[in-house]
């Protein structure tokens, strides 16, 4: 797994669900864990997009449920 | 003193009516215009007058009741003006008889074009409102939405309909400074309620307090104002501009 972006993914998971960065691991769950609710999933995803430049669609944005999922399809797609 | 300037409105149904009215009002106050409508002729003239308070304006022939039309209107727009900052449902058509006669393709014209395209239109350009962390979308129901009215069953329920879609937008997305309210107009002078028979027209007029038929220009006052920053305390809102019709 591509360390920086990893490490970009829990910055930008923990400044959207106002939570601290160390909260934040590669297995958390973003709805299970974080307690992100839907809405907070695709703002999640609308700041991916932009910091990474790659666009996630409403079906990819789905199954995208951790931090793990989130950096390997950024990885995929970039 | 409302000023736009530096804002994008997206006006459906915009070539006549009251939308172009909302338009050209909007643009007075220095918001760059996009509309959108099925009458080429009638955007290109209406166009032409938009631009001549000096903002930037476009017109694209669009079908709301087809998301792909939408979705083609909306991206169009996106690379011409980067981003737009507000929303108006204005598309709206009428096809009024009785119950007992309305058939079932009067039923769903009025859905589609009213309910759908309200949906369409809304769908397509949230995501881009998200990005943006702003939006200030303005639904036009009618004051028949609110209290029925004779002949007008597939109207009403559209326009009641988008009052509840107007809310739950409000509430999806009020937490991203996106607002939206509607708009319930009464008795304006427009094509739409040109063809009311002068019975209907009487009727309808005895239950007005303010003894004159409303104009568009009353209704994009309103518009206006929940499109500018003066109403930045109100979402989830139905405005009523009817003269006092329903109270």
């Amino acid at each position: 797994m591509d360390k920086k972006i990893l490490e970009t993914v829990k910055e930008l998971t923990a400044e959207q669900l106002g939570i601290e960065v160390d909260e934040v691991n590669e297995k958390s769950s973003f709805i299970d864990d974080l307690g992100a609710d839907s809405l907070d999933t695709m703002e999640l995803v609308l700041a991916l997009e932009d910091e990474f430049g790659i666009e996630i669609s409403d079906e990819e944005t789905e199954k995208l449920k951790t931090v793990a999922d989130a950096v390997k399809y950024i990885e995929d797609n970039k | 003193m409302i000023n736009l300037e530096g804002k994008t409105a997206l006006i459906t149904g915009a070539a006549r009516g009251i939308g172009k009215e909302i338009a050209i009002k909007f643009a007075e106050t220095g918001c760059n215009i996009a509309i959108c409508d099925l009458d080429k002729e009638k955007i290109e003239s209406t166009i032409d007058e938009i631009r001549e308070t000096g903002v930037e304006a476009y017109g694209e022939v669009c079908d709301v009741t087809s998301m792909d039309s939408v979705k083609d209107m909306v991206k169009k727009f996106l690379e011409k003006f980067d981003k737009i900052d507000i929303l108006v449902n204005n598309a709206g058509i009428t096809q009024d008889t009785l119950l007992m006669r309305m058939s079932e393709k009067q039923w769903k014209n009025v859905i589609d074009v009213n309910l759908n395209g309200t949906f369409n239109v809304t769908r397509s350009l949230i995501r881009s409102m998200m990005k943006n962390k702003y939006g200030k979308i303005i639904n036009i129901s009618s004051v028949v939405g609110l209290m029925g009215n004779a002949g007008q069953a597939n109207y009403s329920a559209t326009k009641a309909g988008v009052i509840g879609f107007t809310k739950t937008v409000a509430k999806e997305y009020g937490k991203r400074n996106i607002y939206a309210n509607a708009v319930a107009p009464g008795f304006i002078e427009t094509d739409m309620t040109e063809k009311l028979s002068e019975k209907a027209e009487k009727d309808l007029m005895n239950n007005v307090s303010i003894k004159r038929k409303g104009k568009p220009e009353d209704v994009a006052n309103l518009v206006l104002f929940l499109a500018s920053d003066l109403s930045d305390y109100i979402t989830g809102e139905v405005i009523s501009v009817d003269g006092g019709m329903r109270m």
